[in-house]
């Protein structure tokens, strides 16, 4: 039953083979004995995941059930949920309950899909580690002898859905927020293009970098997944109206001939040797399948870390002053006066890398600073972007690692936030230019799962997805599960 | 670019942030080696280049000046710390 796909789950559904209600009892009961372990949900919603799987059993016997009726699942705790705490993995959500659903939320939801819970994070999506959730930090299911990271910052969605507490979990990446992990889990997420899934009720981190999108064990599922969370949304001013393919539709047609791009500045000396021979070896197994491999130069790539530490913190400045203690979140007590008010409802509610983007994003936008830093990092965000443009003139996919290691261990980047930054090296760059990335699991590394970074063109999720499940037809990296559960 | 314990009260005042004057040094120190990393821009050529706020270069929309939502006001204060008659309260203001 855990390892099903989708499609398995929604058969065995349809058929009668098992309800949703004894499929959900038998995740929630996974949930509330092994989740002590992995501290992977901030909330577990027993009650309303039981009335919704009793509905989709109904639904399903009427005979009006999509793909998605009755099969659980869980939400990163950054998409508000009605009625349901939304904690973004930050003490100044610690209270607050969404009045309205996050249009992510709505789509599953009218699917008739049953979600679990809501996934463990970052504070406010700002980590490559999950060490900064006020809730605690997740443990990666894949450790061994040392706890090990689940990476992050949607390392609780990470860690459920390789724990097998939950089918599949929506997550969001920001400069490698869904890459990363899936990479350290050995799962396959996406980053869409932005403006293809909806950000509204999405809690803000970086809005022009900010992107939903699914977490899963294979391509097929996280296809599956993007047809319920992509498309245009008036409620989102930065979504793309333009149509929505069926993502799970031909994943069968094979990738001969087709071009895949390994940019040069990503395949350097620097590059760890493990990783390098895993990556090589999955690049052979592309090839046997009939891809054409060429180099390409991103020369404005190193870059992106630089420009994403200026970029990310300005716009998460902006969208943290929100938070005042006075409509809703975390309040002080006994305020003296409105300046006390504000100071020490933020000073308690953020935790110390909010707290530290929040300055680094107010010194560059501050007067004397704007043009050397924020425009500055704009400008070299064209650059990159123009990059990709013209690489994608010639092939059809960039291929690279996801990650610059395996999963790390807890307090291994030291007290220097710069070696924590540098994690995302990889996937931050496709951020900055709006493009979908994919990682999916490429190997194995002394017992740990190793990612590979699949980047299309704007909209070709299609494309990337095709590659990777045409790759999890050949090989069986993305089987893997951890030993121990 | 380095930026020191007194420029961090400054900016944390402009965050309003509280932060106490022991942390103070750790954080310049913190802050500075973010900005270190970002220098590496300032050796880019951008002349020229026009600035990317936007993935898809895209301009704000504007939505027809037409009255969509119902009053929820009470659903909506539900979640404020501090409220009467309807009201947010804060600390007095005016004296």
């Amino acid at each position: 039953m855990l390892n099903k796909t989708i499609k398995e789950l929604s058969q065995g559904l349809q058929q009668g083979d098992f309800s949703s209600v004894e499929l959900t009892t038998t995740y929630l009961d996974r949930i509330n004995t092994l989740d002590q372990q992995f501290n992977s949900f901030i909330s577990v919603t027993d009650e309303q995941a039981l009335s919704a799987a009793k509905a989709a059993d109904e639904r399903i016997a009427k005979g009006s059930a999509t793909i998605w009726t009755g099969i659980p699942f869980a939400h990163k705790d950054i998409f508000c949920t009605e009625g349901v705490l939304t904690t973004c993995g930050s003490k100044m959500l610690s209270n607050f309950i969404p009045p309205y659903n996050a249009t992510v939320a709505s789509n599953f939801e009218q699917a008739g899909a049953v979600c679990l819970g809501k996934t463990n994070m970052d504070e406010f999506a700002m980590g490559s580690s999950n060490e900064s959730s006020f809730y605690g930090k997740v443990i990666n299911p894949w450790s061994q002898d040392e706890p090990l990271v689940p990476g992050g910052s949607s390392g609780g969605s990470a860690a459920a859905v390789a724990a097998r507490l939950t089918p599949i979990a929506t997550a969001t990446d920001t400069g490698g927020s869904i890459r990363q992990p899936a990479s350290f889990c050995g799962l396959t997420g996406l980053k869409p293009t932005y403006g293809r899934v909806s950000r509204y009720g999405m809690v803000a981190f970086a809005s022009s970098l900010d992107q939903g999108g699914p977490m899963a064990r294979s391509a097929e599922d996280a296809a599956l997944m993007l047809n319920v969370m992509a498309g245009y949304d008036a409620k989102d001013s930065t979504s793309i109206n333009r149509e929505v393919p069926d993502y799970a539709a031909n994943l069968d047609t094979s990738i001969k001939g087709l071009k895949i791009g390994l940019p040069k500045e990503f395949f350097s000396e620097h590059l760890d040797a493990e990783i390098q021979a895993v990556i090589q070896t999955a690049i052979k197994q592309l090839e046997n399948q009939g891809a054409e491999i060429k180099e390409i130069s991103l020369p404005h790539a190193h870059l992106g870390v630089p420009a994403y530490y200026v970029i990310a913190p300005a716009e998460c400045s902006a969208n943290l002053s929100r938070f005042d203690g006075v409509r809703y979140g975390h309040r002080c007590e006994n305020p003296e006066d409105l300046m006390d008010l504000y100071m020490r409802s933020r000073s308690e509610g953020f935790g110390d890398e909010v707290k530290r983007r929040i300055l680094i994003g107010s010194y560059a936008l501050s007067a004397g600073y704007y043009d050397a830093y924020y425009r500055k990092a704009q400008q070299v965000r064209r650059l990159i972007k123009n990059d990709y443009v013209a690489a994608f003139e010639n092939v059809d996919v960039v291929l690279s690692p996801t990650t610059p290691s395996t999963a790390f261990g807890f307090n291994s980047k030291g007290d220097d936030p710069v070696q924590m930054y540098l994690e995302d090296i990889f996937t931050i760059s496709a951020n900055l230019a709006g493009l979908p990335g994919l990682s999916l699991p490429a190997g194995m590394i002394k017992g740990l799962p190793i990612g590979m970074q699949l980047t299309g063109n704007y909209f070709a999720e299609k494309t990337i997805l095709k590659v990777a499940h045409q790759f999890q037809q050949e090989t069986d990296w993305h089987l893997k599960a951890p030993s121990n559960l | 670019m380095s930026i020191g314990p007194d420029d961090i009260k400054k900016i944390a005042l402009l965050s309003r942030l509280h932060v106490e004057d022991e942390q103070a040094p750790k954080l310049s120190n913190d802050i500075s080696n973010i900005l270190d990393l970002v220098d590496q821009l300032q050796a880019v050529d951008t002349t020229d280049v026009e600035p990317m706020a936007h993935p898809m270069d895209a301009v704000q929309i504007l939505r027809a000046d037409q009255v969509t939502e119902s009053n929820q006001r009470e659903q909506l204060q539900k979640n404020a710390p501090m409220t009467e008659n309807g009201l947010f309260l804060v600390p007095k203001v005016i004296e």
